[in-house]
């Protein structure tokens, strides 16, 4: 049998975190189909086609797909889940939000994100904010799987050449409309992919003295995090909150400012490679999992941090 | 309009999970247990729409064993009418809870059901969308904000890019973020007058829908650990450390 993987795209390029995702697709057995549901979005299936571990991708072309309307989407994919084993998406929104309206249809308990494959009906996931790993076996004959994607490396990208088959839409939904969306433009690398995230909590004290962190996400080219509290002070948006119902990220180097460490701060940031925490309170539980903790006010520290990096002429782009 | 709420109980969110020697579970004898937090912005928000003039009443239901029954009468103390309590005796998975929950709708005919997005012990994330799917009803997941319109909803949702707003026709089920509102507590006088309000008791057995696990959990473990780090005395130290031992800059 085969796994047929969503592909998450913006109808011009495929999202980064659809290649994690194939990666763990192509763990769970080798033949993998990609669905590429969107309106106009020929780019995107061609760029799919060329995945080396893609071996078929099917592209369905309508209107109705241009945004992520769960509805329409699930009737689609409804419709080709028939010759597959697994149907699979990575656990980001994206998924999150269409996987277990299309698992119910199939009369199948979906397995959410997982971060290892260990056969094709038996995976580990996180439980309880990261802080217990469950090994689950899925007794169903359908499987429905969300992948966690910071714990897979994206696939390679070029080198493939998959067949290209079209196919009909079903049927669109007309109880739900797309009014619109209000993305957060910027220039730093994703957040769910930088190799260096720089994150602020309530230390900050406010939106402006982000300021301080976005001076040195410049010079170390690094993305900008923030905790659920410093979001929710409305400092800054909802799409830099990392942890348990935010994103998760596995950088190299995670700094934390001014973030006391909450256990569902530390379930979105807690496997990364080198942690830094800088916080005066030298009882906060962040300095539990940080390599390098510093103890000290945070604006004296970050301009002094900015000052010494300026110093080194090494610095990795 | 009338709301139904689903609510469930977890360890609390402040708890630190103790994880089974044997790697059947995690430790949940004599351990704090509260309302799974988005339920609480679920409730919240019925609350406020029924204030707002918007609604008429608000069902409260959970599932579970016998004492999650505290979290329907958490509930009632906050603003809901009455409760629901559907008994099981061991821990069922979403597919199942959403088949619980449609046997319910089709009792009660709610316009709205309102649930967390996600439940903090399993980490799921399905029960809503899970729910919607089997009454062939609209979604609106991560909701952190809402508008009712006439037979309508606005809903803006919480996504990796930003912000997402949609129109839902109602009947609708929506799953709220944290950020939707902020749960307010219940005073003494409403927890005196929320015993009063009734909670219906039923049992899964006699819903006549398959609970049945249809996943097996082999094994729970702890997460590998860290290795203690270090305090750094300087920034100038910290520095050199990220440069020349951990090599990260």
């Amino acid at each position: 049998m085969s796994v047929l993987l969503i592909a998450e795209h913006n109808n011009k390029e495929v999202r980064p975190f659809t290649y994690n995702a194939i990666t763990a697709a192509s763990q769970i057995n080798e033949d993998l189909h990609v669905l590429v549901l969107g309106h106009q979005a020929d780019d995107v299936a061609k760029s799919l086609s060329e995945v080396p571990n893609v071996k078929k991708v099917i592209h369905v072309d309508n209107k109705i797909y241009e945004n992520y309307i769960a509805e329409n989407y699930t009737a689609a994919i409804i419709k080709h889940a028939e010759s597959y084993s697994h149907i699979v998406s990575s656990a980001n929104t994206f998924g999150k939000n269409l996987m277990p309206r299309i698992a119910a249809l199939l009369d199948t308990s979906q397995v959410s994100d997982i971060i290892k494959v260990i056969s094709e009906d038996t995976f580990l996931r996180p439980i309880y904010a990261g802080n217990a790993f469950a090994t689950v076996k899925s007794n169903d004959k359908k499987k429905c799987v969300t992948i966690r994607p910071t714990s897979f490396d994206p696939a390679d990208k070029s080198g493939g050449s998959a067949e290209i088959t079209k196919s009909d839409p079903a049927e669109a939904s007309s109880s739900t409309k797309f009014l619109k969306k209000e993305e957060v433009k910027s220039d730093r690398p994703e957040l769910g992919t930088a190799r260096i995230v720089i994150s602020g909590g309530r230390g900050m004290q406010n939106g402006e003295n982000f300021k301080l962190i976005s001076d040195i996400a410049d010079k170390l080219n690094a993305a900008i995090g923030a905790s659920r509290a410093a979001v929710d002070a409305g400092y800054i948006t909802n799409d830099h909150q990392v942890g348990q119902t935010g994103k998760v990220v596995v950088p190299d180097l995670y700094i934390a400012v001014g973030i006391s460490g909450a256990i569902q701060h530390l379930a979105g940031m807690k496997e990364s490679k080198v942690i830094v925490a800088i916080n005066k309170d030298g009882e906060a539980p962040i300095f539990s999992v940080a390599d390098y903790g510093l103890e000290a006010d945070l604006f004296e520290a970050l301009p002094q941090f900015l000052s010494e990096l300026n110093k080194l002429n090494t610095i990795q782009k | 309009m009338k709301i139904l709420v689903a609510v469930k109980r977890v360890i609390d969110y402040n708890v630190q999970i103790r994880v089974k020697e044997d790697g059947s579970g995690v430790v949940t004898d004599n351990v704090k247990m509260s309302t799974n937090p988005p339920d609480d912005n679920a409730i919240e928000e019925a609350v406020k729409i029924k204030e707002a003039g918007k609604a008429k009443e608000i069902v409260a239901i959970t599932i579970g064993e016998e004492k999650a029954q505290e979290t329907v009468r958490k509930a009632l103390a906050v603003g809901a009418d009455r409760g629901i309590h559907v008994k099981v005796d061991n821990v069922i998975e979403p597919l199942a809870v959403s088949k619980i929950l449609k046997k319910i709708v089709e009792k009660e005919n709610p316009d709205l059901v309102f649930m967390g997005k996600q439940a903090i012990d399993d980490d799921c994330n399905q029960t809503g969308q899970m729910l919607a799917a089997l009454l062939n009803w609209p979604q609106a997941t991560f909701a952190s904000k809402i508008e009712v319109k006439d037979n309508a909803l606005e809903v803006t949702r919480e996504i990796d890019e930003g912000l997402e707003t949609i129109e839902v026709n109602v009947p609708a089920i929506v799953t709220c973020d944290l950020r939707l509102n902020e749960p307010r507590y219940a005073s003494l006088p409403n927890i005196m007058k929320a015993k009063k309000k009734s909670i219906e008791q039923l049992n899964a057995s006699d819903l006549g829908v398959d609970i049945n696990p249809r996943i097996e959990q082999i094994k729970v473990e702890e997460p590998p650990k860290r290795k203690a780090g270090i305090k750094v005395a300087s920034v100038e130290e910290l520095v050199q450390k990220l440069k020349n031992e951990a090599k990260v800059i």
